[in-house]
């Protein structure tokens, strides 16, 4: 049940960004009721001449200018911590997108090659360096983080981290012609020890 | 003579041809207006059924009832249809059926380019449903990003369709936007100041440039994709130095003005009907200007927002974020400036009203949702997703179609001439605007959850069944809405009373007239003093129709109107309308035959059609000219004024500034494309940059400066020079097309190969239009009347001139650099 989600996070950057939302969706609502109360509010007041100053620059440039720079100061300072940046137990991987599967490879383990389940430690910053075969994909596991797109001749990289060890689910998400239904795959998160074991392995 | 008889006399001059004929030969700008309105409607039928398909197939998981094949042709051609086809072109309709009455002339600037525009937006529309229902139309979205829509993706004729349909429909967006503007500028009642415009004039004049600013990159990157598909030229094929993300930049750089550009005439609407509805005057007229401007220019500067995802760099992404959030502003102005409006009102709820009612609920959410999606972090998640899908929808039908039906309900009664009868609209409403919400909303929900668009079904278990259910059975509700709104108008059409002149009580000149409209407008052009001249001067209609303003007497029996001072609309001379004529129709089938052959892979009939269209086209000019000056004829109020055929800035040279302003944003868009393949593509450099050589410089200067000479001689004698020089310039871009003789071989040189292809195009327009000019004086048109002519020559000689200059030195400038 919504293993898709993204406001049931499982990773800090998935949580960081449901965080902004509920804080986007509770002054957005309260926005709206401004608004709208604004506009009822005009058939119960008697007519007359009325200040266009309060209307048009107080309302009109003064409100959204002090809200909109809050909100992206926020923005900012919540995209600067979701980047990718060295650190010492960074591990990185590899994803490979084409019509209509991804192919995974590890740093750490050069040999290995991994179909549509990217294996990761859990508890430790991952960076994936995303590319395409073919047509423009993105990679996406909604409950750890934001989606990258693959672009041809391009390498983006995206942090993931997962919390917990578990099975997370992942999606291509940029659409990619008939197969793009089923462009998903499968980020298996795994503990100190099967992590270990994993690199150590050929099949986990 | 009485008003009766000058109705008469202006009707015979002014009419249309009768029965069938007169559909095809029709040049009036109410005719085509109706004619563009009602084919825009019925794209939106289309392109509604195709919705009710997409929710059909979505109400239920693991539905079998559309394969991915076709429900990928269906999201692709409703995005389409409802972008290309009915929005853009609804608002052209609207603005071309409103804005001379609105201003008080009696047509648009170009009355054949109205039907021309009309015509070629029938015709390309046609390929588009004839794709559709022959099942090959387009399945690459309607984005149509490579390498998907590629040979390489999408090796069938479908993206063919798209590439080549839309384009040939975007010649009547450009055509509508080069008339707008001008009429806007230069077709206004006597003494109108553009202050005293009608504020629906104002947002038309922002969208209409906009248009000409906005829609020349998605042109740009229509021509380079198919040239890629047809023969190979690499623009977005990274392993030949192309690069995919070129065409998102060049897309959202149209992408995004886009959104506005279907925004802006809604909310001129919105300011026209809104006070009128209160029984006040619109708060903050100059603030509400400034801010459509600054939307107009702000919404230019935030394409990038559609490409958070595509790994540029986070900073990079800050600044779009910004610019982004900032729009917001000057829409909060407006949202403002209308609720303020309200607030000094006494605000009554017809049916109109209701409908606006019903923009501010939806359109806020649409707008705070925007701004969610403009922060960088929250755009990773949603981005390609359900909550995109009710965003987007959230804005553009709450942003456009709730305020058109608005308009609908509005102006109907100035269309038809009668007042509605049943209350099927109010019906309607209450079934389109609770079935949209029910529709959408939970749908932003259904994208949090991670449902992606676009995809053709879903799985059960993650909480999307019930959102989908709902949203399917909403939007069959909403759909019988609309369907009741037609009826509507059908009924009202056929069955509904004879209404009084200005139902509303409007200011404003459109409702200065008897409804339905005459053929000529209005039987004098009125001197206008305020921005609501019917509020200071109730009886201007009797006035009008008295023959008291200008221009009354029709006794030289052909169509006149006023052209007028860009600021101030004093009159500066009289503008002769050409009468009805097929030629409009002519030319656009021939440009369909253009477009056909290029996507049936049919090249011989490409130069064939482009000789049929230039001769087309030089008819079409040939007819402007005198060979005699008549001099100054009087106007009316003791004013006397020269023809447009003796006047240095006629209709024509203001048509040409505005339509190279397209035109350059064009050449623009291009060298942008060639800088970012140079800086930002991998696999540069090519294998050789090419070079002039001291000859070709010399060549090129020469050549420039026989052309810039030749055109302020006598034309006869100028054209010998200017034709040597045009030789001289033509010469070196050709010869520096051979310097790399395979323009497949890599993107530098198939950038090469169209900037020296667009540098001979103009060569050959330069040569046409001088040769013209020689033609008419060798003819014996008198020197008077070819002063503009040659003037308008001048100008496009001087383009020609400068591009072809830039044009060399991009193409050699990486050698020289290296």
């Amino acid at each position: 049940m919504e293993s898709l989600s993204t406001v049931h996070p499982a990773g800090p950057a998935a949580a960081i960004i449901a965080t902004l939302w509920w804080v986007l969706l509770a002054g957005a609502t309260a926005i709206f009721l401004f608004v709208t109360g604004l506009i009822v509010w005009a058939w119960r007041q008697p007519e007359g001449q009325r200040d266009a100053r309060g209307f048009v620059i107080g309302l009109g440039l003064g409100f959204p200018l002090v809200v909109l720079a809050a909100l992206l100061a926020y923005g900012l300072v919540v995209g600067e911590r979701l980047l990718p940046r060295a650190g010492p137990d960074v591990v990185r991987v590899h994803a490979e997108g084409r019509q209509w599967a991804w192919r995974f490879g590890y740093d750490d383990a050069p040999g290995h090659r991994t179909e549509n389940v990217l294996h990761i430690p859990a508890g430790r910053p991952v960076d994936v360096a995303i590319t395409t075969a073919d047509v423009i994909h993105a990679f996406w596991v909604p409950r750890l983080a934001g989606k990258l797109d693959a672009v041809p001749g391009h390498v983006n990289v995206l942090r993931i981290e997962a919390d917990a060890p578990g099975r997370y689910d992942g999606l291509g998400s940029e659409y990619n012609g008939r197969g793009y239904r089923d462009h998903r795959f499968t980020v298996v998160a795994h503990d100190a020890a099967a992590w270990d074991r994993f690199l150590r392995e050929e099949t986990p | 003579m009485t008003a009766l008889r000058r109705h008469r006399a202006l009707t015979r001059i002014w009419a249309s041809d009768t029965g069938w004929k007169g559909w095809f030969t029709t040049v009036s700008h109410t005719d085509l207006g109706r004619m563009f309105l009602a084919v825009a409607v019925f794209f939106f039928i289309v392109g509604g059924i195709l919705a009710m398909l997409i929710r059909a197939q979505l109400a239920s998981p693991r539905s079998a009832f559309l394969g991915p094949e076709h429900y990928n042709q269906i999201f692709t051609m409703h995005g389409t249809i409802m972008m290309f086809l009915f929005a853009i072109p609804l608002f052209e309709g609207l603005a071309v059926y409103l804005l001379p009455k609105m201003l008080g002339t009696r047509d648009l600037a170009f009355p054949r380019l109205t039907a021309y525009g009309f015509w070629c937006y029938v015709f390309g529309g046609s390929m588009m449903i004839f794709s559709l229902l022959a099942g090959v139309a387009p399945d690459s979205g309607w984005f149509m990003y490579p390498p998907l829509s590629s040979a390489i993706g999408a090796p069938g004729i479908n993206t063919d369709f798209w590439l080549i349909g839309i384009t040939f429909v975007e010649i009547s967006a450009i055509s509508a936007a080069v008339e707008i503007t001008v009429t806007i500028l230069r077709y206004r009642a006597a003494g109108m100041r553009l202050s005293q415009m009608p504020i629906f004039a104002w947002y038309a004049l922002v969208t209409a440039v906009m248009i000409l600013t906005g829609f020349p990159p998605l042109i740009l990157g229509s021509i380079l994709l198919e040239l890629e598909r047809a023969f190979g030229m690499p623009f977005f094929q990274v392993s030949e130095g192309g690069d995919a993300l070129l065409w998102q930049h060049l897309f959202w750089l149209f992408g995004h003005p886009e959104v506005y550009i279907i925004f802006l005439p809604a909310a001129g609407a919105i300011s026209t009907i809104l006070p009128v509805m209160a029984r006040t005057r619109l708060m903050g007229y100059g603030w509400i200007v400034a801010a459509a401007v600054s939307l107009g220019i702000l919404s230019f500067g935030l394409w990038v927002h559609h490409m958070f995802t595509t790994g540029i760099p986070h900073m990079g992404l800050a600044f779009f974020s910004a610019a982004s959030t900032l729009v917001a502003v000057p829409t909060a102005v407006q949202i403002f400036a209308w609720i303020g409006t309200l607030w000094q009102g006494r605000p009554t709820m017809h049916l109109p009203m209701l409908w606006l009612m019903a923009f501010f609920a939806t359109f806020v959410i649409g707008g705070l949702t925007g701004v969610m999606v403009a922060i960088v972090p929250f755009d990773w998640q949603a981005h390609d997703t359900y909550f995109i899908v009710a965003h987007l929808h959230y804005v553009l039908v709450g942003g456009f179609v709730f305020p058109m039906l608005a308009v609908l309900y509005y102006w109907m009664p100035h269309v038809a001439g009668r007042t509605s009868y049943f209350n099927l609209g109010t019906v309607a409403f209450w079934l389109i605007v609770p079935g949209f919400h029910g529709t959408f909303l939970l749908l932003h929900w259904a994208g949090l959850l991670g449902m992606r668009r676009r995809i053709d079904t879903y799985g059960s278990g993650q909480g999307w069944e019930v959102i989908n259910l709902i949203a399917s059975v909403s939007s069959f509700v909403m759909a019988i809405g609309f369907a009741i709104v037609l009826i509507d108008v059908v009924v009202n059409a056929v069955m509904a009373v004879r209404g009084a002149r200005d139902p509303w009580n409007a200011g404003t000149l459109e409702w200065a007239m008897p409804t339905p409209p005459a053929a000529y407008n209005f039987a004098s052009i009125p001197r206008v003093t305020s921005r609501d001249p019917l509020y200071d001067t109730p009886d201007l209609p009797v006035q009008i129709a008295r023959g008291e303003g200008y221009l009354g007497d029709c006794a030289r029996g052909r169509r006149e109107t006023l052209s007028v001072d860009t600021a101030t609309g004093e009159p500066r001379y009289i503008t002769v309308f050409p009468g009805n004529t097929a030629l409009p129709i002519l030319m656009s089938a021939i440009t369909g035959v253009f477009f056909l052959g290029m996507l049936l892979k049919a090249y011989w009939l490409v130069p064939l059609s482009a000789v049929g269209v230039i001769a087309c086209a030089l008819v079409w000019v040939w007819g402007l000219g005198r060979k005699e000056t008549e001099g100054r004829i009087p106007a009316g109020h003791g004013l006397s004024l020269f023809t447009a055929a003796d006047v240095p800035d006629p209709p024509g040279w203001w048509g040409s500034v505005f339509l190279l302003l397209a035109n350059g944003t064009f050449f623009g868009s291009l060298l942008f494309g060639y800088a970012f393949l140079w800086t930002i593509a991998p696999n540069w450099p090519p294998p050789a940059y090419v070079d002039a050589g001291t000859g070709g410089l010399l060549l090129l200067g020469g050549g420039a400066a026989l052309i810039l000479v030749g055109t302020r001689l006598r034309p006869v004698w100028g054209l010998a020079l200017v034709l040597a020089g045009l030789a001289a310039l033509a010469a070196v871009c050709a010869g520096l097309m051979l310097r790399a003789p395979d323009p497949a071989a890599h993107a530098y040189d198939a950038t090469l190969w169209v900037l020296m292809g667009y540098a001979l195009l103009h060569h050959l327009v330069v040569a046409l239009m001088l040769g013209l000019l020689a033609a008419r004086r060798l003819a014996g048109h008198a020197a008077a009347t070819t002063v503009g002519a040659a003037r308008i020559g001048r100008l496009w000689a001087d383009y020609a001139v400068a591009i072809t200059l830039v044009a060399a030195t991009a193409a050699m400038l990486p050698g020289l650099l290296t």
